[in-house]
């Protein structure tokens, strides 16, 4: 192995571990809620962006339909608790295996499209999931679930009086899938999706197992997203199908790692630091006399990215990367 | 509703009704498909804008939406041209990333239009309150037909054979074809490439703008309208076979009937599951859809 690729693989870690540190005194003197609350978002789509980048970035195989992932494991953890108060922690275990299971069971057919057949089959099916979801009734139909507040403690993960347990795990999440991807990247799978994403024939004729690759790509990045949508559920404790499965979402999860750089590993967290902040921001500050200008400051943001920085804008901050974003 | 032998001729007509249009709107989507291997993510919006056009020339002017039809293809025409020359020509030469510049660079135009639309003409429903066809119905053979969906279906058929024509017969059509079967071998023969792939976007949109026109008639509008018909029309041009023209046409009749069988079947509120099952069944049996090429 290149001596200067380890080296530099472990300034990556240790980077992440000083700014993983430098994340975590931050909310000791911001205490303001509303930015609380940003910085919370923050890592979550960092976390979740970072998910989909494997599957979608590393290995090739873009996924439209990733909220619905996210909304297994929300409705998961939600559904467990009102119903038979099975703590959260049960929850977002159960639906990150459901979602990683039912990744691969999707993928057994899906992987064998591609482009484009494959981009419309995995929107298709997460909507036929909304659509189900919308008239289910025992899980709320479109009307959802109400999660009730019943202590405030680790054990139950609800926290009334503070947002600081939250912003803690979204930290934590936001590092589990940031160390995934780092100990990916150098993996054999992480070499094997790089080959699919290039040129699955070729890979194949190498004696990659393609299809293998792609199922376990899909299981890791399902099981992250579904973790993620757990938490989110218990964050806003208050989910429907719209709210967690919707179609945005999953182009939520897509837009960090396209701004920051698509098959990187430190795009997707850049992409959600600058694109989160910056949307929370037209929100609120234009918000409600001027509807929609969130929406066009974010989409003028990907079109001039997309064009001008096709490899996003992590490449700007180092110099190795400019070859690996390709 | 009972299920009787009436109600089932019934939907299955006004499914072909609808079909026909599902195909007019999908038409322009497979055409620019197969001019230049895109997909244009911002289709959807593309007809929003076609139905808002309707309408305000509607409300301003007092022009029917079916005399208004030609003036916003015309309209979509001259749009569909210049999104290609200021962001579709660069997405297509990205160095890096191909792929996800291209769905995403559409994308982005996607969320633009649906913010300037909310911002512009806020997120209320419109409708076109009355026009020469709407609401009125005609009785063939004991089957009750809407006017809009027939007179629709109508347009479809007649741009559909127009399009065939216009590929087939005239040299702007011929030199698509030739685009699209070598995009390099026509510039030997001094075709500017990028005049064709402008003038393909044009008349892509142009007839997006058409459908849209016919829609605005007993259709709600408002900013979010595209995205349901998007995916509708990405199912069809794909269950009919990417860039295949053919394709569309008899995917949005497949698609139509099978949404009006699903309705009869299930719950209102699922009936585009049908739709996506059919469309998860034939790329899973045939993996580049009905009529596209290997």
């Amino acid at each position: 192995m290149d001596t200067s690729f380890a080296r530099s693989r472990r300034r990556d870690l240790i980077v992440a571990f000083c700014l993983a540190a430098i994340a975590a005194v931050v909310p000791l003197f911001v205490k303001d809620v509303y930015v609380q609350n940003i910085m919370v978002l923050t890592l979550m789509w960092g976390a979740l962006s970072q998910s989909w980048n494997i599957l979608s970035g590393y290995c090739g195989q873009i996924s439209l339909g990733h909220a619905m992932y996210f909304g297994i494991g929300a409705y998961t953890t939600a559904l467990l608790f009102t119903k038979f108060g099975v703590l959260p922690w049960f929850g977002m275990l159960g639906g990150g295996i459901i979602s990683a299971v039912l990744a691969m069971a999707l993928g057994y057919p899906c992987f064998r499209l591609r482009g484009h057949y494959f981009v419309i089959a995995t929107i298709v099916i997460a909507e036929i999931v909304l659509l189900l979801f919308h008239n289910w009734d025992w899980a709320g139909a479109a009307m959802g679930i109400d999660i009730p507040v019943r202590g405030d403690s680790w054990l139950k993960f609800q926290f009334t009086r503070s947002k600081l347990p939250y912003f803690y795990f979204a930290l934590a999440l936001a590092c589990v899938a940031w160390f995934v991807t780092w100990w990916l990247e150098d993996s054999k799978w992480g070499y094997w999706w790089r080959a699919v994403k290039d040129n699955p024939d070729a890979a194949e004729s190498l004696g990659v197992v393609v299809f293998n690759s792609k199922m376990g790509a899909a299981a890791v990045s399902a099981f992250l997203v579904a973790v993620g949508g757990s938490f989110y559920g218990q964050f806003v404790s208050y989910i429907d199908p719209e709210s967690v499965m919707g179609f945005q979402f999953s182009l939520l999860m897509a837009l960090p790692a396209v701004l920051g750089g698509i098959g990187t590993l430190w795009g997707p967290l850049l992409g959600a630091v600058i694109l989160i902040p910056l949307t929370e921001l037209t929100r609120s500050f234009i918000g409600g006399s001027g509807r929609g200008v969130d929406l066009i400051v974010y989409g003028g943001l990907i079109i001039a990215i997309s064009l001008a920085r096709p490899q996003g804008l992590v490449g700007l901050f180092s110099p190795r990367r400019k070859e690996a974003a390709r | 509703m009972p299920v009787t032998a009436e109600t089932i001729i019934q939907s299955l007509a006004s499914g072909l009704l609808m079909g026909l249009l599902y195909g007019l709107i999908a038409v322009g989507l497979a055409l620019i498909f197969g001019l230049m291997d895109v997909v244009n993510f911002a289709h959807g919006e593309f007809l929003m804008i076609a139905m808002y056009a309707t309408f305000f020339l509607f409300v301003f002017f007092a022009i029917d939406p079916l005399l208004a039809a030609p003036l916003v293809a015309a309209a979509l025409f001259v749009f569909g041209a210049v999104v290609y020359l200021l962001i579709v020509r660069f997405a297509v030469r990205a160095k890096a990333n191909a792929g996800m510049v291209q769905i995403f660079s559409t994308f982005g135009l996607a969320i633009v239009m649906r913010g300037l639309a909310q911002y512009f003409f806020t997120p209320d429903y419109r409708s076109v309150t009355h026009s020469w066809l709407g609401g009125k119905t005609v009785s063939v053979a004991g089957i009750f037909l809407p006017v809009p969906q027939l007179v629709g279906a109508l347009v479809a058929i007649a741009a559909f054979g127009a399009l065939y024509l216009f590929i087939n017969r005239t040299d702007f059509g011929r030199a698509l074809e030739a685009t699209r079967e070598d995009a390099g071998a026509v510039a030997l023969v001094g075709i500017d490439k990028n005049k064709v792939f402008a003038l393909g976007w044009g008349l892509g949109a142009a007839l997006v703008g058409l459908s849209g026109a016919v829609m605005a008639i007993f259709f709600y509008i408002y900013p979010d309208v595209g995205a349901s018909f998007a995916l509708i029309a990405y199912v069809t041009v794909a269950l009919g076979g990417f860039g295949s023209v053919f394709g569309a046409f008899a995917g949005g009749i497949i698609v139509g009937l099978v949404e009006a069988t699903t309705a009869l079947l299930l719950p209102p509120s699922l009936k585009a599951v049908g739709i996506y099952a059919v469309y998860l069944l034939v790329v899973f049996i045939r993996p580049r859809g009905l009529f596209g090429s290997m």
